[in-house]
């Protein structure tokens, strides 16, 4: 009894966990029950039992209710699918003028007004491809085929590489200095010599595109947000839902509604790369000081000039950051485009991968972390610079990186026609170096790969049979016995007993919408898997992290490693695991342990640092050791930033347990991959991403929550 | 005599869902302790007062009592919920928005505690911002803000950054963007408490030097009540959004009105603070000796001088007209024995 007094909250895990543990225990599987494999539910079985609502047959194995909930959502993807159709190709048909039949034609509002976006979207790409790389698309759309025939001079040549490779070394001068400079010059020269160039530019035209359009609507909605508490209460959810949701799982409604190609993968890239713009908006113009607002009304400014004149550019750091974001974002959107044939860089990966040649999807892959760690150290440059005022500068000294660059332009078109007359017979390198005909290093990797099967088939092999048998076949049952009952007990309970009757709500409302959908067992095994990669990913984060904090060079330089790791569109880091341990689980889960344990360890060596230098000294005055003041002291207060840092973990996790299902796993993942090629997958994706993200929410709000009143406990704001 | 600048009556601030409703409730009766009980919180409570064409009102008063708060309701950072409020005879709370930015960017200029500097301009830009915003063209407006930053002795520093510069300079760049516009009124929030102690006084001086020039209406919010003394004609003191009392420094160092005032004065070294004429007798006698001093010293540059002699000193104006006496034991009595009797 002094024992439960003292701990209350010990005592009420404890109570929790055993009632969990005794409901397992005491509901049996069902005879009936088996692990659905492929696509069963589409096939009549005689065990299935069906309900129908709202005209929709949803077909499940009539468990015991206490082991697995009936699909009572199931009819959900079909309705949202029934729904797109319906609006896509029946409601509201209106006439419209078309140009090329001359004549009218009847098309529902919403197809023509998604034909409408997707013509424009495809219009610029090609607006922008044609300007980096020549062709006619754009000439054309200003004037006819015929007209083009009899002008073939009026084609556009495309910018030789000489001239993109200076140019953006003059732009990283201009924005950070000689070593971004030198850093930009080599990148490009690397993608044109080892034939990526093509794919490289049609890569950056679709991010010169969607980046831009993405950092208009994030401002917009942002200010918004800003000005209005209402606008901002029906963004939330949606941006909470947006942030958690794997980016696969969206490109799955855009093949519905724009089709396939680049247009709707710039369409589906805006959908993702708003809402972080959108936050980090609402974040920057939140910081700003009210001293400043009021600075502002008090110099007489109208709403307008208040916003324009003081607000953003007073929050201009934040927004800038959410700009490189917003990059970010779209980069690894590029690649993942792939799926819905967006051209590019990705597009060679995604090719390479399934031919299982992994020296060329290891070039493609460098060529795409490359050009991330660029694009990515030259926005946050651009952001971290500040204005700096010119008194009296010479003409020159102003416009120098403008003369430059005209002097690059001039230089590069005479290159180029020098070219023509070097290189005759073959391909102008000075123009251009085609896909292909660059160097290329694919033999020697593949050979590598080849070898390192030979040598080491053995043990990776032996490891890779223990992993699986040993621990996580072990694993993967454990969590499947867990009955749907159980596991809803456990989860309500903890959000009980972390954030009282509120939260417990949110997390039973979460949980019960994927108990109810008709893949509990696929979450389980996504659960499960995500489970192993985030321990192993903060065991390994964790220490990683305090290690490095012990010193100041080291914990920089780890940071340093976190921030050029976490630029790589997750898509790459499938390619190194392929290479040593092919097509297995085991492949997928090193990949996500990778891929998680960078913010682990970031927010382990970020928390150890905010511990405030006074209690340092003040520890070291008592007489501390070293490892007495990180138990005692830095552990204690760095915990909270850990545990968001644990947060940021299970996201990462679950995003490349998803993209696993690339390589071939068992879980939600493999469904989405699935609904890309299914005609009716629009809705069976859309509704198995909110799945995902709804995974991550239950953690995001549990983990959240506690550490805000932790944090509230020890006084860190 | 004419209009007063800023005339309030009944100033209320509430704030809270209801208040409103509350406040028409309680017939201008308004008990912070009732309100707060109803989710209310009071700012400022029945505040009335006048300033005059080239007066400085100092409001004084400690961290959450109101000061602030009265300031955003005059200049209309934040509507008053009750009372009305009247600039140069204009109802402000009348105004509409149009009206109300033309008066901000004419009449009205305000310096912020924290310098509210704009980070992303230069010094030169940040004087000419309100000038710009009210449409002036570029190089007319960096002219006159250039007139500016000598005024505050900036010079050759116009082109610094506000990240640039020291605590006491961003703070003269704030004074010089409120008083680019060459406003009447003048309002300044705590401008110097975020500034070292000698930053300070260097400040205040240079405020005087200044004020000397310009004669603005000016409605000054401090914490410091040494500061207050230093600078105002009229001083407001403020408790619980209250006016425990205005008065002049004079007056309120010797007549307290409250218990609350008195602890503020009772540490004030009084010969620093009164005048002469404060304390002079206004009735002559004529047993004066030798000794004549000016009404509007002040006592501890006089005092010496008082004390050595044995009669009463005749006070004299600046025309040279005897206007009083003074008894060196009056000085005695005002600078050591009253501190005792109020104990």
């Amino acid at each position: 009894m002094e024992l439960i007094k003292k701990y209350p909250k010990l005592f009420q895990w404890l109570f929790l966990l055993i009632v969990f543990f005794a409901l397992c225990f005491a509901i049996d599987v069902p005879e009936t029950y088996k692990f659905i494999r492929g696509q069963a539910e589409f096939v009549k079985d005689p065990n299935q039992s069906s309900f129908v609502f709202l005209g929709k047959e949803v077909r499940y194995y009539a468990f015991d209710v206490f082991w697995r909930l009936p699909p009572l959502l199931g009819w959900l993807p079909i309705w949202i699918n029934d729904s797109l159709f319906f609006l896509m190709n029946e409601w509201m048909p209106i006439e419209f003028w078309n140009e090329d039949t001359q004549e009218f034609r009847t098309r529902p509002l919403v197809l023509q007004i998604s034909r409408n976006l997707t013509a424009f979207m495809t219009f610029l790409i090609e607006l922008i491809r044609e300007i980096l790389l020549g062709g006619l698309e754009t000439i054309v759309a200003f004037t006819s085929w015929d007209w083009i025939d009899k002008n073939p001079w009026a084609e556009l040549p495309g910018l030789p590489w000489t001239i993109v490779a200076a140019g953006s070394a003059i732009l990283a001068y201009k924005l950070s200095g000689k070593g971004l400079a030198l850093f930009a010059g080599l990148v490009m020269v690397y993608i044109s010599i080892f034939g990526q160039w093509k794919p490289s530019m049609q890569t950056l035209s679709f991010i010169l595109v969607a980046a831009p359009l993405s950092f208009i609507f994030g401002l917009g909605l942002g200010i918004a947000a800003f000005k209005s508490k209402r606008v901002e209460k029906a963004l939330y959810p949606i941006l909470l839902v947006m942030q958690t949701m794997p980016q696969y799982a969206v490109l799955v409604p855009a093949l519905v509604l724009f089709g396939v190609g680049d247009h709707a993968a710039v369409i589906i890239t805006m959908v993702v790369a708003v809402p972080p713009m959108i936050l980090l908006t609402i974040l920057g113009l939140r910081a700003i000081p009210p001293e400043v607002i009021e600075a502002g009304r008090m110099s007489g400014c109208n709403n307008w000039q208040l916003m324009f004149k003081v607000l953003i550019p007073t929050a201009r750091r934040d927004i800038l950051i959410g700009v490189n974001q917003v990059i970010m974002v779209c980069f690894s959107m590029a690649v993942i485009s792939a799926f819905i044939g967006a051209k590019g860089l990705g597009f060679n990966l995604l090719l390479a991968l399934n031919q299982l040649n992994i020296g060329l999807a290891l070039e493609a892959g460098l060529c795409i972390s490359l050009i991330a760690i660029l694009l990515d150290k030259m926005s946050l440059a651009w952001a971290n610079k500040q204005t700096d005022y010119f008194g009296n500068l010479t003409f020159y000294q102003r416009n120098k990186n403008i003369l430059f660059f005209v002097a690059t332009v001039i230089i590069g078109i005479l290159l180029a026609y020098v070219g023509t007359f070097l290189f005759k017979g073959s391909y102008n390198y000075l123009f251009e170096v085609p896909h292909n005909k660059g160097i290329s290093t694919a033999d020697f990797w593949n050979k590598g790969v080849d070898w390192i099967f030979d040598t080491f088939f053995v043990y990776i092999k032996a490891f890779n049979t223990w992993l699986i048998q040993d621990v996580l076949q072990p694993m993967r049952a454990l969590y499947l016995r867990m009955p749907a009952v159980a596991t809803l007990v456990l989860v309500v309970g903890a959000g009980y007993l972390i954030g009282g009757i509120r939260s417990a709500l949110v997390v039973c409302g979460l949980t019960l919408f994927i108990a109810l959908s008709p893949w509990w067992d696929r979450a389980l095994v996504t659960a499960y898997m995500a489970t192993f990669g985030v321990i192993v990913s903060c065991l390994i984060g964790f220490t990683v992290g305090t290690l490095c904090f012990q010193n100041k060079h080291s914990a920089s330089f780890m940071l340093g490693v976190c921030d050029i790791f976490q630029t790589f569109p997750s898509f790459v880091y499938l390619i190194p695991v392929m290479m040593l341990f092919g097509i297995t689980d085991t492949s997928v889960l090193i990949a996500v342990i990778v891929y998680a344990t960078i913010p682990a360890t970031r927010y382990t060596i970020e928390g150890l640092r905010s511990v405030p230098v006074g209690l340092h000294d003040a520890a070291t005055m008592s007489g501390v050791n070293k490892f007495q003041r990180l138990t005692k002291i830095e552990f204690p207060l760095a915990f909270p930033h850990m545990m968001l840092g644990l947060n940021q973990t299970i996201v990462f996790a679950l995003f490349m347990v998803i993209i696993g299902a690339f390589i071939g796993t068992e879980d939600l993942g493999q469904y989405i991959l699935k609904a890309l090629s299914d005609k009716k997958g629009a809705g069976i994706g859309f509704t198995l991403g909110i799945c995902v993200a709804f995974i991550g929410l239950i953690f995001d709000n549990l983990i959240r929550t506690w550490v805000e009143k932790r944090k509230k406990h020890l006084g860190i704001n | 005599m004419s209009e007063p600048v800023i005339k309030c009556e009944a100033v209320y601030k509430i704030f809270g869902e209801n208040a409103k409703k509350m406040l028409q409730d309680s017939n201008g009766n308004v008990d912070a302790k009732t309100f707060q009980e109803n989710g209310c919180i009071v700012g400022v409570n029945n505040a009335s007062f006048e300033v005059s064409k080239g007066e400085m009102l100092v409001v004084m008063g400690l961290s959450g009592s109101g000061k602030s708060t009265l300031l955003r309701c005059i200049s209309r950072l934040t509507d008053a919920t009750g009372g009305k409020i009247f600039i140069e005879g204009q109802d402000l709370l009348q105004l509409n928005n149009k009206e109300l930015i033309e008066l901000r960017r004419n009449k009205m200029g305000m310096v912020f505690q924290s310098f509210a500097l704009l980070p992303h301009k230069t010094v030169v830009e940040n004087i000419a911002f309100p000038l710009q915003i009210k449409g002036i063209k570029t190089e007319d407006s960096i002219s006159k803000a250039m007139d500016m930053v000598k005024l505050v002795g900036l010079d050759g520093r116009e082109n610094y950054f506000p990240r640039e510069l020291s605590g006491g300079q961003q703070q003269r760049v704030g004074i010089a963007r409120s008083l680019a516009v060459e406003p009447d009124i003048w309002f300044l929030d705590e401008p110097f408490s975020a500034l070292d102690p000698l930053i300070r006084k260097e400040m205040q001086d240079e405020f005087l030097r200044l004020q000397d020039k310009l004669q603005k209406t000016i409605m000054f919010i401090t914490h410091d009540f040494d500061e207050a003394l230093k600078l105002a004609d009229r001083i407001a003191i403020m408790k619980d959004g209250i006016i425990e009392q205005l008065d002049t420094p004079a007056n309120i160092v010797l007549n307290p009105a409250t218990e609350y005032v008195r602890k503020f004065t009772e540490e004030v070294p009084r010969e620093k603070v009164l005048l002469i004429e404060d304390v002079m007798e206004p009735s002559t006698t004529d047993n004066l000796g030798d000794l004549k001093v000016l009404k509007n010293e002040i006592i501890e540059n006089v005092a010496e001088k008082i004390l050595t002699q044995e009669k009463s000193v005749a006070v004299i104006d600046n025309n040279n007209k005897i206007v009083g006496s003074i008894n060196p034991t009056k000085i005695i009595n005002t600078v050591f024995g009253g501190r005792k009797n109020s104990n």
